[in-house]
């Protein structure tokens, strides 16, 4: 019997030949990300425990993201402590204002395929994009491992996500684990790895395949991986040999199994307010817009901005309308640059803002009030999130949103 | 008897052959300019306290948002659709997210010899352009939305005759706040400064919009420079016709007259918490920074970010400091991109924000905390302007400024 | 074993942190402080009217969403005894175990319990409802040790030598 490929990456890390589900095992951490929202906590925590040093101060990653730029007075506490926290403990790894977390433990290279990483954040799950055991954790957790070095975790069960074919020229990977989640439900996957099989992953960038992993904490996933292959070797900077272990063998044992054609999938949408609510954009187009967001964890990569400034390119958004887009990085901003799609989206109108984590989480670059709609590219749509509880949010491709904009209506993308 | 810039821009207005400071006048505004720092209360009134309310001249009216987008909380986004309702209702123009109000105005709107009215301290901006713009409170400017007109009181004309350049390193906002530390916060309170000689016409509209802007920090009613042919470029450059001209006559009463040769201007800042607490940079003790803000209707131009990347070429924003560059509006964001100026920021390691007021505001990004140092190219120093009440705020050149950033302090 | 009663407050489905507790509110300097926002997205009113020893009844998922530690800390801070759901996301779970808030798995018990009933749960047996009663599991091992220590912080103060 092989071994799916969570285990396999369990079971290198702990040196034992084999591991089986529900088992409980300790794991050594290769890295590990707090930001801004809970370095306090986790500072406190850490000295509450009684610990003095940092086990490996090296792989500690610390970086500002959801409170940046300050919206409040109170935020820059969090910027202290953290400061604080950086000196006391000789962290070298530590970004104030370059991005969202999610977007930067890859694009930087901390988060490495065959790595074991934990972060004070769900979204962690995202570098399983590339080929990496990532999940989220709390702050008092986060505390015992800054002390430790060392995780228990459950060995989780493993469902095979498998899509062979071509997507249609419409459809992005957003929709792809749009679906998916609706089909597993908000739940479908808790305590659970996702690992991802098929020509259409095959095809997919490395981007793209964040994207999926991002979302898949939205079915409950533990982790989402999937296997590394010359793209991930070229965007982790590691060489193919090092990292061709890291494969779900095919008679490993998958607690279930999903088969998909890539060209039965279709653009959809996450109705108000759950991320399963599933219907194709087809369905609920025409609904009328307020604002439209480009961004997230999720979306506010540079092939994300590329096909909303090609979608936008020489139009305008609609009256009353604002389109606000959030690149996920400083390199993606400054790439975009390059490529000329923030000239193109500011000419169409669009708020294009620092890079963060903005909207997504709730507290600034464009909150909404009672009556009002969105449709927004980043992964949670849940009451309240963007504003108060009589916001719909719909969440949605880059390439559905930028149609969208331009229309002021839900439109589905012609690409 | 001869009449100041200001006395012909309302004598116009008022539809009148003369008037004198002092007198009063009913007068006809060419525009109105309402931002989302308080259109949601002018509404209110217009909707609660008025019997049938008609608005007189839509086409006058233009609204922009710019101090709180994109909003931060339920509260601000409230607010905003309020406004975006309204303008939807009334047909009015609406920019939401494009740039600072004034940098809107100045680009799309304002032309020579114009009196116009908005719902912020700042309107007095447009004087660059020779036009008459002066800050109302939002009942001032309900009723002028809904009859067109207004009263005026004609205030007296102080004159600054300016000679001579700036010299390498000193920019306008070191002259403008040298002026307000010389004749103090209230020095030209209700008054009109008016800026001449041909040290005015050495400067660029950047350069006088600059000069014109803070006039209502001395207590000014407005600031005007004499307009010249680069007024008409400018104006025509943007699509639009300048045809009132105005010049103060040789005869004109001014209540005061300063000179000010400008080769003597030194860079300087203004202390916290007050505009009129000025002092030279190289007098100053260097005072360590938390954040840089380089931005506003005041400093926000693209003159201003191509100092700041001139500055930052090759090098890193100081680690412990946020640098935050605010660009005044989507032209300046293009044109800035055009020039590499974006990249050279976000490369050396600044924030670059939406165009917006941002930090100058002080309520939606780069809020400061508690002791916490900012310096500033934004138009005021008050007590807790950009965030706690306890933090401080020094203003400067976006030199001094951008020095600020990559050194970490604020000094010579 | 250890037994209790309390009042119940009747939750649905795949109650998320964001309405445990909204963003908005986390850069609050302590849970003293967010504790009154707590679920108020979905009932702005509940904070305020939860008494200590209530008892949370809600559907599946509960707690799915972010990381944030603060959801189980308000409802703990907010007096309430035990949740009991059908099922739980997982790093709310683990969140809950280290910060000692009892969290009790039961799909039966959602169609009886009406909201202020009264509920009456004997750990690691069961839970009685008008003579009705529901079995529920102990949790595993190891888990347990972190609960007997108190939550995580004291476990790890315990192999500190920190007294």
């Amino acid at each position: 019997m092989g071994n799916t490929l969570i285990e396999k990456i369990i079971m290198r890390n702990i040196g034992a030949d084999k591991v089986a589900p529900g088992q409980i095992v300790t794991v050594n951490v290769d890295r590990v990300m707090i930001h801004d929202i809970f370095i306090p906590f986790v500072a406190e925590k850490f000295k509450e425990m009684g610990f003095t040093k940092i086990w490996d101060p090296d792989k500690v990653v610390l970086i500002y993201d959801h409170l940046v730029p300050a919206s409040a007075v109170e935020d820059i506490r969090h910027f202290k402590i953290g400061d604080a926290f950086v000196k006391e403990y000789g962290l070298t790894h530590v970004h104030r204002n370059d991005g969202i977390c999610h977007q930067l433990m890859p694009e930087m290279g901390y988060a490495q395929p065959g790595n074991i990483v934990f972060g004070t954040d769900s979204h962690t799950i995202t570098y399983g994009g590339v080929g990496c055991f990532s999940s989220g954790i709390g702050y008092t957790e986060m505390a015992a491992i800054l002390g430790t070095g060392e995780m228990w975790i459950r060995v989780p069960e493993t469902i095979k996500i498998v899509v062979n074919g071509e997507l249609p020229a419409n459809v992005t990977s957003k929709d792809v684990i749009l679906r998916l989640i609706g089909d597993l439900r908000a739940d479908g996957a808790t305590y659970k790895a996702l690992e991802f099989h098929g020509s259409a992953f095959e095809n997919m960038s490395v981007a793209s395949r964040l994207t999926i992993s991002n979302m898949s904490v939205e079915a409950g996933a533990k982790a989402a991986i999937f296997a590394p292959d010359t793209k991930t070797a070229e965007f982790s900077g590691v060489p193919l040999e090092d990292i061709d272990w890291i494969y779900g063998d095919e008679d490993a044992n998958y607690c279930r199994v999903m088969e998909y054609d890539a060209s039965d999938f279709e653009p959809v949408v996450a109705c108000p307010s759950q991320v399963d609510s599933i219907k194709s954009v087809a369905e609920v187009a025409g609904t009328k817009l307020d604002q439209v967001f480009i961004g997230s964890c999720t979306n506010g990569r540079l092939e994300d901005l590329a096909i909303a400034a090609k979608i936008l390119e020489g139009k305008k958004v609609a009256d009353f309308v604002k389109l606000i887009v959030t690149p996920a990085s400083r390199q993606i901003y400054r790439d975009a640059i390059k490529a000329g799609y923030m000239k193109t989206l500011v000419e169409a109108g669009a708020i294009v803002t620092q890079p963060g984590c903005g909207l997504c989480c709730g507290r600034a670059g464009g909150i909404l009030s009672d009556g009002e709609r969105v449709l927004a590219t980043n992964n949670r749509n849940f009451l309240g999130r963007m504003g108060t509880n009589k916001v719909e949010i719909y969440l949605g491709s880059p390439a559905s949103a930028a149609a969208s904009a331009i229309t002021g209506e839900i439109t589905v993308p012609e690409l | 008897m001869g009449m100041t810039i200001g006395e012909k821009i309302i004598a116009r207005a008022a539809g009148v052959s003369e008037v004198k400071a002092g007198d009063i006048h009913t007068v006809t505004l060419d525009r109105l300019m309402s931002n989302d720092g308080t259109t949601h209360l002018t509404i209110d009134m217009y909707n609660n306290q008025l019997k049938n309310p008609k608005i007189a001249d839509k086409d006058k009216i233009v609204f922009i948002m710019d101090h709180n987008v994109p909003a931060e909380n339920p509260k601000t986004a409230q607010a905003h659709k309020k406004m975006r309702d309204f303008a939807k209702e009334n047909d009015i123009v609406l920019y939401e997210g494009k740039g600072v109000c004034h940098q809107i105005m100045v680009e799309d709107f304002v032309c020579p010899g114009e009196l116009i009215f908005g719902a912020d301290s700042h309107t007095c901006t447009y004087g660059a352009l020779g036009a008459f713009g002066t800050g109302v409170g939002c009942t001032d400017l309900l009723y002028a939305m809904v009859t067109g007109n207004s009263w005026v009181l004609v205030p007296e004309t102080i004159r600054f005759n300016l000679t001579g350049k700036l010299p390498e390193g000193v920019y306008p906002r070191d002259l403008i706040l040298t002026i307000i530390g010389d004749i103090g916060a209230n020095g030209a309170n209700y008054k009109i400064m008016e800026f001449a000689g041909e040290g005015a016409h050495n400067l660029s509209i950047n350069d006088r919009l600059v000069l014109c802007n803070l006039a209502v920090e001395a207590g000014a009613k407005t600031g005007i420079v004499e307009p010249d042919e680069k007024v008409v470029e400018y104006v025509e450059a943007h699509g639009r016709k300048a045809e009132n001209l105005f010049v103060s006559d040789e005869d004109a009463v001014f209540e005061k007259v300063y000179n000010y040769d400008l080769s003597q201007i030194k860079p300087v800042v203004a202390r916290p918490d007050f505009v009129d607490d000025v002092i030279p940079l190289e007098e100053l003790e260097p005072v360590k920074i938390d954040q840089a803000f380089l931005g506003s209707c005041n400093n926000g131009r693209i003159d201003e970010l191509r100092i700041a990347a001139k500055l930052l070429k090759g090098k890193k924003v100081c680690e412990d400091v946020r640098f935050i560059v605010a660009p005044a509006s989507n032209a300046v964001y293009l044109q800035a991109l055009e020039e590499g100026i974006i990249d050279i920021l976000m490369e050396a390691g600044a924030m670059v924000m939406n165009a917006n007021c941002s930090v100058c505001w002080g309520s939606c990004q780069g809020v400061i905390g508690e002791n916490e140092v900012l310096i500033s190219t934004g138009t005021r120093n008050f007590k807790g302007r950009a965030g706690h009440p306890s933090s401080k705020v020094y203003l400067g050149s976006a030199e001094t400024v951008t020095r600020a950033a990559i050194t970490g302090y604020i000094q010579a | 074993m250890e037994k209790f009663t309390g009042k119940v407050w009747v939750l649905g489905d795949d109650i998320d942190t964001d309405i445990i507790i909204p963003t908005e509110y986390l850069a609050m300097p302590t849970v003293e402080d967010m504790k009154p926002y707590g679920f108020s997205p979905l009932r702005p009113e509940l904070a305020a009217q939860m008494k200590e020893g209530d008892i949370i009844v809600a559907g599946k998922n509960f707690g799915c969403g972010s990381s944030r530690e603060q959801a189980p800390e308000i409802i703990k801070a907010l007096k309430v005894s035990c949740v009991i759901a059908k099922s739980y996301a997982r790093i709310f779970f683990r969140n809950s175990i280290n910060n000692g808030l009892l969290l009790i798995e039961n799909d039966q018990i959602q169609d009886a319990v009406k909201e202020g009933d009264e509920l009456t749960v004997t750990l690691g047996e069961k839970i009685e409802h008008n003579g009705v009663e529901y079995p529920i599991h102990s949790l595993p091992d190891n888990l347990m040790d972190i609960i007997n220590a108190g939550g995580l912080v004291k476990a790890m103060q315990k192999r500190n030598n920190v007294k």
